[in-house]
């Protein structure tokens, strides 16, 4: 079984997706483990633009089957209307009016089981996509998830992304969305530990604090990657009085986040991130080598 | 002609509500008789689709102007296609018999 590693944080800008991708490097070098991101983040995947030369390969459609109905059968009884919990069928008898909104649609099929005239049928319908990258001979050593814009089915796409069949590597990076939602808890529930990503501000302990919530609910081990280290105690004394273990403290580089800016992290990394990275990486090799 | 305007309460003194799909009543105003009808926005608490159910609903009742603060996109959506006019208004200290008032003059 690969070993998986979530890496979340309440709120977006965190820093989240250096941190995932310097783990793939780190982790790669360091453990000679085959290493896997999978960006889980569909509504803006964006690990794939600090990687030069990528090499797109394959690429495949998540569907959603929608009903659809018939409005030569169908006799504007509503029956379907009242089973959709969603509020996803509209049906106008006066305007002879019937559809299914697709965006509003969770496949649920009770509206199927509800009309009486057989007027709904399911087809497929394009919420996103998956698409996997090669670099070099690391074959799909990146998995990203996008959904289609417009739709709200970031759990479906997420719930395909993280199946099995798609992990080809020893350790598998998840880059977990933004935020304490459903997408957020579909990332997270398949990991074996996770790794909360915070800034030391009164924001992002905010936001950390529900984070922690979210995981300690799901029953997962789990540490805090402090980013931009600095002063602000609060997070500090906050972590200690519970007991969560700090696996590292990166420090604030400008030359770093210059470079960030122009998508290339991996060249020139300076020697301070690269022995935070190491130390994490040691770290994680202790923790999760039972689960290999 | 009949218009819809989203009110706060069920009278015709009842100041005007911004939200479309969350206004707590549809004001029903029918331009021939000059009457109102005021109907629940059953939809109102809804966690999903309550914009495109309250579109539904004013089509249902056959009106061809919908008066409210903003309209979402499936909203939006659904009027088009049966070609209501979406009036805007921002101002939520107005009464529902000043807006009517105001279509008369
Ligand atoms: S499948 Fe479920 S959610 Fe979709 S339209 Fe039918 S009842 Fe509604
Ligand atoms: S239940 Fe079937 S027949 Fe009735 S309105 Fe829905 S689709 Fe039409």
């Amino acid at each position: 079984m690969p070993v998986k590693i979530a890496i979340a944080s309440g709120k977006g800008g965190t820093g989240k997706t250096t941190v995932t991708v310097n783990l793939y490097h780190f982790m790669s070098k360091i453990l000679n483990s085959k290493v896997q991101i999978a960006d889980c983040d569909v509504e803006e995947p964006n690990a794939s633009i600090f990687f030069e030369e990528l090499e797109s390969a394959k690429s495949k459609q998540v569907t959603q089957l929608i009903p659809f109905i018939n409005t030569d059968t169908c006799t504007f009884c509503r029956k379907c209307v009242d089973y959709c919990e969603f509020n996803a069928i509209i049906v106008i008898p006066p305007a002879q009016f019937a559809e299914v909104s697709p965006s509003l649609c969770h496949s649920c099929g009770a509206c199927l089981y509800a009309c009486p005239e057989k007027a709904i049928i399911e087809q497929p319908n394009e919420i996103g996509q998956i698409n996997t990258f090669n670099h070099g001979v690391d074959e799909s050593f990146l998995i990203e998830g996008r959904l289609k814009i417009g739709s709200s089915m970031q759990t479906m796409v997420i719930k395909d992304l993280v199946k099995d069949d798609w992990i080809n590597k020893e350790v598998i990076l998840y880059d977990a969305p933004p935020g304490t939602s459903c997408s957020v808890v579909a990332t997270i529930t398949q990991a074996n530990y996770i790794i909360l990503v915070t800034e030391p501000t009164p924001f992002g302990l905010h936001d950390l604090k529900l984070m922690i919530d979210l995981v300690r609910k799901l029953n997962k081990p789990f540490g805090v990657i402090i980013n931009k280290a600095d002063e602000y105690s609060d997070t500090y004394t906050y972590l200690k009085e519970e007991g969560i273990e700090i696996l590292a403290e990166i420090p604030f580089n400008i030359d770093y986040v210059k470079s960030y800016a122009q998508g290339s992290i991996l060249k020139n990394i300076p020697s301070d991130i690269e022995s935070v990275y190491t130390g994490i990486t040691q770290k994680l090799k202790n923790k999760l080598i039972h689960h290999a | 002609m009949k218009i819809a305007i989203t009110s706060t309460q069920n009278i015709p003194e009842s100041t005007f509500d911004l939200r479309f799909g969350r206004a707590s009543y549809f004001c029903i105003y029918n331009t021939e008789n000059n009457s109102v009808e005021f109907i629940d926005n059953e939809n109102i608490n809804a966690n999903s689709g309550a914009g495109i159910k309250a579109a539904e609903k004013v089509i249902e009742l056959g009106v061809s102007r919908v008066i409210s603060g903003d309209f979402g996109p499936k909203a939006k959506d659904l009027l088009d296609k049966f070609k209501i006019q979406m009036v805007m208004l921002d101002d939520d200290s107005q009464t529902i018999s000043s807006i009517i008032k105001q279509l008369n003059k």
